[in-house]
């Protein structure tokens, strides 16, 4: 919730001295067009006026303007205006500079004022050449705002940029690195990165002209980073920090800041010169810095940008370094408590602005107990002040606080002082940081009190933020339940009090840890049912009600007071107030309880006749109760048990409740006690961070294992994503012999389909992953690896890849092979993901086989006999007998042979029962002929396979294939 | 029905604000301002919907007039009414500027309160309004009984737009008919569309309650006419009749009449009033041509010649010609020739306007420019606005001919032979276009 938070963001950001006067210009245009030039630039760089610069028909003209009745009467003087400069401009006549520049003022006004200027742009360049500051302003005031980068003039403007900068003139130069930053175009950058630096670290230059050099650097750097080289410059700009002029000290934090952020390990000496910069500044007594004192404060601008260069590093090593700054800081947190030394709110603003920057470091290093306990304490202070900003800033700087072991203790004091702020804020932004500080300072020992509170607060929250609170109760009551009667009446009153914005996740959950956990069970069902007797109940409560009074009202029917009658009537009081899949959910719990309760069996089967279900116009719900009676009336009662039997535990998975939370908060945003810890040392070790995010989600693992002991929910910290050898699955290779399409693999989560084409030497295989799960599959990855000796063989390569599947969903990938020559063995297919945290690992091999290079060969008897004796060779023959593993089928013997890629011959052999092919299989390199024979004998269920090819290996592997499949 | 009716003037502020429904707010006078007088973009609609409330808008000069409603109206009744108001308005006090509404804020509300009622137009006809809605308060205390009764009679009776007992000395009857011609024509002379949009505007001092006939060209009653007489007086008179693709009348038409007979008759107000609008398409003359020459020598220069020709009798003569000439908005300079009239570069409004006074029927005129263009980076090619025209013929464009107006007063001793009746004929240029 940003509004609030800004109201010191921008002050801040824009680098007060020497931001706001180079790069603000905006709002000084448009004062100084209107009243007539006086000298609004900054007075340290502006050279006197002399007194014919007041550009009277400039004046005249918008008074005119503003004089107009009506937009069409502006616009006709408008048109005045632009037909009279036109004139001007025409060429006819030299104009002198003044007339240049009134008339290029002119047009920035109206160009100002809303409407197309596409002239003027030649002057405004020939302006920059002048040697009176006013026209050359001017000319760089119309060149940053009119001139778009692909103009042809680009090229006499970086010319007129280029001498400026040469000059050696400070205000000149000024106006120059003012333009660039203003346009900040990739043209700019391209012609002048280079340049910049060496003005920027050159002994010589002014001290404004670098302030420039440093912000306009900045403005390149960001723009197009991949053009500011980095050099040896960078070297010497860390020395600016040691700067006499703290203008340039502030300019140079700000760039430092931003490239250190780019890479770290150049700038790592600017540590120790921020620091000393910063303890100067925080200890000198607040005269010496004159101009850089803002109400009372020393140079708070550059203290808050130093701060932020500080948290762009790990703590310093160097002991002597680390109690400075620990001193420095220090001293900021003393110097909050002093009283103010004004009540202007400039002055307590800028002052917070330090102390608060000074806060985040303490919590970015997280090293030093007694600062971050100290500063909690500041917070706490600020929880009640009269400020909203500052409540709010309190409570968000808080929400980090929780997280570090340091301060969580410390955090944890202030809990009433939060829950009042809950109760009694009127702003809703503030009351939502609230929120996030309970839930981020929440564990075992005040879960309760925050869980209460949260809940009582949900009857009054903003409906905008309501759901999010619900799912943060959710999360903490399961996180931290002690005894699970507390959570189920947790979850029930949660879905009482904000029915509308309890999410499926949640009721879900409820149910999946009911079935779990068997002592629970008997106290659900007698909880639901009493909150089931009120009038009016929300239809998830209604859900929940009917699923486990399915399961378990046989624990709760001794009571004569809940008898199965009672609850079977009960239950289907709210029946028809209720949508379809509630009453699908109803339908299945009435069944369930004819099988938990024979004597309500003729009631329900009534219900289940009624027309009202029997033809139902739902197609669901009519099938239900169709589906639902047949069997209460067929079954026998042994039956009716198995098949309603009680639902198995659910399996283990990732919480779903806070994966939902996460997603609506989007990331980085939940001030959740692991995630949001900051990465204390530098951004090097980001991938350890990005591990713990990954280990969040695993803390919700429902483990229901009895023999954990008293923490009921157990930590599942350990990744479990053992990377043991997989093995590789062939179950299905060898009905890929003769086929080319199908299932490859499958298992409960994942489905890997194929479909192949082959054309001579060449194949290409599409494989389908199917998802058959309902969460997504993460960080998806698959490759193909094929053994060394076979790598010579075949080609391959695998395109496109997806990081993620989503649940039910089927993606395709495609994989290209070449055979270069005759292969034995077959690739396999690796594919590892992520699924409910655990990582999946699987390996398939691919049935790429010989056989698919197959071309058929149709040919006669004669030319088939005359073939097969010309390889006649005994290395060349492979001949194999072998018993039948299926019925002997004619016709499915051919397919098989047709599916192994040969040509089928007819009438060739002079025995009608033999089968006899021929084909060429095609590899890069050769091309094999091929002939086979096959001799099936009924009576002793045997074949006998020959092959005859030009090369043995070829025949050996053929006969190997084509031998197992018959 | 109309929930509310605001007057502004050019800077949104409300001059009049009169709201007949409750279920128009407060806040819409601020709506309509917001999101159409201070728009940012000009708003063109003249309906706009801003929160499901539907604002109707007439401006007259610098003044908005906005009618306001919830409903599902008849957008073309909520507009006749609003130009009616505009009518009414006038003819009270004038032209409606400012200026005027603000002096006159009394009469205005009263007015509204008199030809709304709850939202539903009552009658707006300025002659009975001006009856007993006057802008000298005292003088309604001279009123008699008897003539407060017969206001009621008239207002409430079957004749409202005219009360009993009017006597002229000299009964006079003045027809004015009315037409603007529209144009837009190819360079090469082809006409693209064109049409005559025409008002028969009648003034009558009468005495009495004279029943009038009004008769003219209409091709349907010609041949009607014609089939009695005989074919070659049919195809004589054809000539002359005009097709009239559409016509509205004054309430006082009787309609019934003019569905069975195409005759127009009708008992007419007293003063001022419109008595029918019609719109024609076909066989119009076009009383001038424009014939446009554009050449553009090089990026700087561009040479213009226009020619126009009188089209009509040369006993006739044209006036308050205006020829408009747009000018690309890159000119830095023009130089101008012309033979006859005035012309001049207005760099105000990006255009060369050429005036003449008056120009007799066939004749011709012309004028040359040479503009001088700046060279500009920008790769836009100058769109070539069409060329307008403005004048002003004593004939009817569409060939509409007054073929008689007669009067019956059975009661008062005045024949149709007594009243003196005048006809004038004025064509005047809508939007006369010529590509170039």
């Amino acid at each position: 919730m940003g509004p609030v938070h800004t109201v010191y963001g921008p002050a801040l950001l824009c680098a007060g001295a020497g931001c706001s006067q180079q790069f603000g210009a905006q709002p000084q245009w448009i004062w100084f067009l209107s009243s007539s030039y006086v000298g609004a630039h900054s007075t340290t760089l502006m050279p006197t006026v002399s007194k014919g610069d007041g550009m009277r028909g400039l004046a005249v003209f918008i008074s005119d303007i503003r004089n107009c009745k009506s937009k069409e009467a502006e616009i006709k003087r408008i048109n005045k205006e632009l037909a009279n400069i036109r004139s001007k401009f025409k060429g006819d006549k030299a104009l002198d500079g003044y007339s240049k520049k009134k008339y290029v003022c002119k047009l920035l006004f109206i160009f100002l004022l809303g409407h197309d200027i596409d002239f003027g742009h030649m002057e405004a360049v020939n302006l920059l050449s002048s040697n009176k500051y006013t026209e050359k302003q001017i000319g760089y005031l119309f060149i940053s705002v009119l001139v778009n980068s692909n103009s042809d003039l680009i090229r006499l403007i970086n010319n007129g940029i280029k001498n400026d900068l040469a000059s050696r003139n400070p205000t000149f130069m000024n106006l120059a690195l003012h333009c660039i930053a203003n346009v900040g175009s990739r043209e700019m950058a391209e012609a002048f990165a280079f340049e910049i630096p060496s003005i920027l670290v050159a002994g010589d230059t002014m001290d404004s002209v670098k302030q420039s050099a440093a912000l306009c650097l900045l403005r390149l750097n960001r723009t197009s980073p991949d053009l500011v080289p980095m050099g040896e410059w960078t070297a010497r700009v860390v020395h600016l920090l040691n700067d006499q002029h703290l203008g340039v000290v502030t300019a140079a934090t700000s760039l430092i800041t931003t490239l250190a952020q780019k890479s770290p390990d150049d700038f790592k000496t600017s540590i120790s010169l921020a620091v000393a910069r910063l303890s100067r500044i925080v200890t000198s007594a607040s005269i010496d810095l004159q101009d850089y004192t803002y109400y009372f404060v020393a140079a708070p601008w550059l203290s808050v940008k130093l701060l932020r260069l500080l948290q762009c590093y790990p703590p310093p090593e160097d002991a002597a370094l680390r109690s400075r700054l620990t001193e420095c800081l220090e001293t900021i947190l003393n110097k909050a408590q002093e009283p103010p030394k004004s009540k202007k709110v400039q002055h307590s603003n800028a002052k917070n602005a330090v102390l608060f920057e000074a806060i985040s470091l303490i919590i970015h290093h997280d090293s030093e107990p007694t600062l971050l306990v100290r500063a909690c304490n500041q917070l706490g202070q600020f929880l009640q002040h009269r400020e909203t900003n500052l409540r709010y800033l309190a409570l968000e700087s808080m929400c980090t606080l929780a997280s570090s072991e340091f301060s969580h203790e410390a955090v944890k004091t202030h809990i009433d002082t939060v829950i009042n702020a809950l109760k009694t804020e009127r702003d809703v932004s503030v009351r939502q940081r609230a929120v996030d500080l309970l839930y981020a300072m929440c564990d075992r020992s005040n879960a309760k009190q925050i869980v209460a509170e949260m809940l009582s607060y949900l009857e009054t929250a903003d409906y905008s933020i309501r759901e999010e609170i619900v799912l943060k109760v959710a999360i903490l009551a399961e996180k931290y339940a002690v005894d699970y009667t507390w959570y189920v009446d947790t979850i029930l009153n949660l879905i009482r009090v904000a029915g509308d914005y309890v999410s499926e996740e949640v009721w879900y959950r409820v149910i999946q840890i009911v079935i779990n956990r068997d002592d629970v069970q008997g106290y659900a069902a007698k909880t639901v049912f009493e909150a089931l007797q009120a009038p009016a109940c929300h239809e998830n409560l209604v859900k929940v009600g009917g699923y486990i009074l399915g399961e378990f009202g046989n624990l709760i029917a001794g009571d004569s007071r809940s008898s199965p009658l009672v609850q079977f009537s009960l239950l289907h009081s709210k029946f028809h107030l209720c949508s379809v899949p509630t009453r699908a959910l109803l339908l299945s719990a009435y069944i369930k309880f004819i099988n938990l309760f024979p004597e309500v069996k003729a009631t329900i089967q009534d219900v289940l006749r009624s027309d009202s279900q029997l033809r139902n116009a739902d197609v669901e719900l009519q099938q239900r109760a169709v589906e639902y009676l047949k069997l209460s009336c067929i079954a026998s009662t042994d039956i009716l048990a198995t098949v309603l039997e009680e639902m198995p535990p659910f399996p283990e998975r990732e919480s779903s409740i806070l994966a939902k939370l996460k997603r609506k908060k989007g990331p980085g945003k939940l001030p959740d006690i692991d995630e949001n810890r900051r990465n204390v040392n530098g951004s090097s070790e980001h991938s350890e961070n990005t591990d713990t995010t990954n280990k969040v989600s695993y803390v919700l693992n429902l483990n229901s294992s009895p023999s954990t002991g008293p923490s009921l929910l157990v930590d599942v910290f350990s990744d479990s994503s053992t990377s043991a050898s997989v093995d590789v699955s062939e179950d299905n290779f060898s009905r890929f012999v003769c086929k080319n399409n199908g299932v490859i693999y499958e298992n409960q989560l994942l489905q890997i389909g194929l479909k192949s084409e082959y054309r001579q030497n060449l194949g290409r295989i599409y494989v389908f992953y199917g998802n058959k799960t309902s969460t997504q599959f993460l960080s998806f990855s698959s490759f193909v690896t094929s053994s060394d000796i076979l790598k010579t063989h075949i080609l391959h390569c695998l395109i496109a890849s997806y990081p993620i599947i989503e649940g039910g969903a089927q993606v395709q990938q495609i994989l290209n092979i070449e055979c270069v020559s005759d292969f034995t063995d077959a690739p396999v297919l690796n594919i590892q993901f992520r699924y409910g945290g655990t990582l999946q690992n699987i390996a398939v091999k691919l049935p790429v086989m010989l056989n698919k290079f197959f071309q058929p060969t149709e040919m006669t008897s004669q030319d088939f006999f005359q073939r097969w004796k010309q390889l006649g060779a005994p290395q060349q023959e492979v001949q194999k007998i072998f018993k039948a593993q299926h019925p002997m089928d004619t016709d499915v013997t051919k397919a098989k042979i047709l599916g192994f890629g040969v040509a089928l011959l007819d009438g060739v052999d002079p025995n009608p029962a033999n089968f006899v092919g021929a084909g060429v299989i095609h590899t890069k390199s050769t091309q094999v002929g091929c002939l086979l024979r096959l001799e099936p004998n009924a009576q002793a269920q045997m074949y006998r396979l020959t092959l005859r090819t030009s090369r043995e290996s070829v025949s050996q592997r053929l006969c190997e294939l084509l031998g197992e499949q018959f | 029905m109309i929930g509310g009716l605001f007057i502004y003037n050019h800077k949104g502020e409300v001059l009049i604000s009169r709201v007949y429904r409750d279920d128009i707010g407060r806040n819409a006078v601020d709506a309509f301002r917001v999101n159409v007088i201070h728009a940012r973009q000009q708003v063109r609609s003249p309906v706009t919907n801003i929160a499901r409330t539907s604002f109707f808008h007439v401006k007259r000069s610098n003044i908005w007039l906005a009618a306001a409603t919830k409903q599902n109206v008849n957008a073309a009744m909520v507009f006749e009414f609003l130009y009616k108001m505009c009518d009414v308005m006038t003819a009270y006090f004038g032209k409606i500027s400012e200026e005027n509404v603000k002096n006159n804020f009394v009469l205005i509300y009263e007015l509204l309160d008199e030809i709304l009622d709850f939202g539903y137009p009552q009658n707006s006809e300025t002659g009975a309004l001006k009856t007993f809605i006057t802008q000298q308060g005292i003088k309604s205390q001279h009123h008699s009984k008897e003539e407060q009764s017969q206001i009621t009679s008239q207002v409430t009776g079957q004749i409202g737009w005219r009360r009993e007992g009017i006597k002229y000395r000299r009964n006079e009857l003045f027809l004015d008919v009315l037409e603007s011609v529209n144009l837009l024509m190819s360079p090469q002379g082809q006409v693209l569309s064109a049409h005559v949009s025409g008002r028969v505007v009648m003034k009558s001092y009468l005495s009495g309650m004279p029943e009038c006939k009004f008769g003219m060209n209409d091709k349907i009653v010609i041949d009607k006419q014609g089939k009695g007489g005989g074919s070659e007086d049919a195809a004589k008179s054809g000539k002359q009749s005009i097709a009239i693709d559409d016509c509205t009348f004054h309430q006082c038409v009787r309609l019934s009449k003019f569905d069975s007979e195409r005759s127009i008759s009708f008992i007419p107000p007293d003063g001022e009033y419109e008595l029918m609008r019609y719109r024609t398409t076909k066989d119009i003359i076009l009383p001038f041509r424009v014939i446009p020459l554009v050449r553009e020598v090089g990026r700087t220069k561009l040479e213009v010649k226009v020619v126009i020709k009188s089209n009509f009798k040369s006993s006739l003569l044209a006036q308050k010609i205006e020829v408009r000439v747009p000018t690309p908005l890159n000119t830095s300079g023009v130089q101008l020739i012309c033979m006859k009239g005035k012309a001049k570069y207005k760099a105000s409004e990006n255009a060369i306007v050429w005036k003449i006074k008056r120009m007799a029927g066939m004749k011709e005129s012309q004028i040359s420019a040479e503009i001088e263009l700046l060279p500009t980076n920008d790769k836009k090619k100058w769109a070539r606005p069409p060329i307008s025209m403005n004048f002003e013929v004593p004939f009817a464009p569409s060939g509409l001919k007054v073929r008689y107006l007669k009067v019956f007063e059975p009661k008062l001793n005045y024949s149709d032979h007594d009243v003196i009746k005048w006809v004038r004929y004025i064509g005047r240029s809508g939007i006369y276009e010529t590509r170039c």
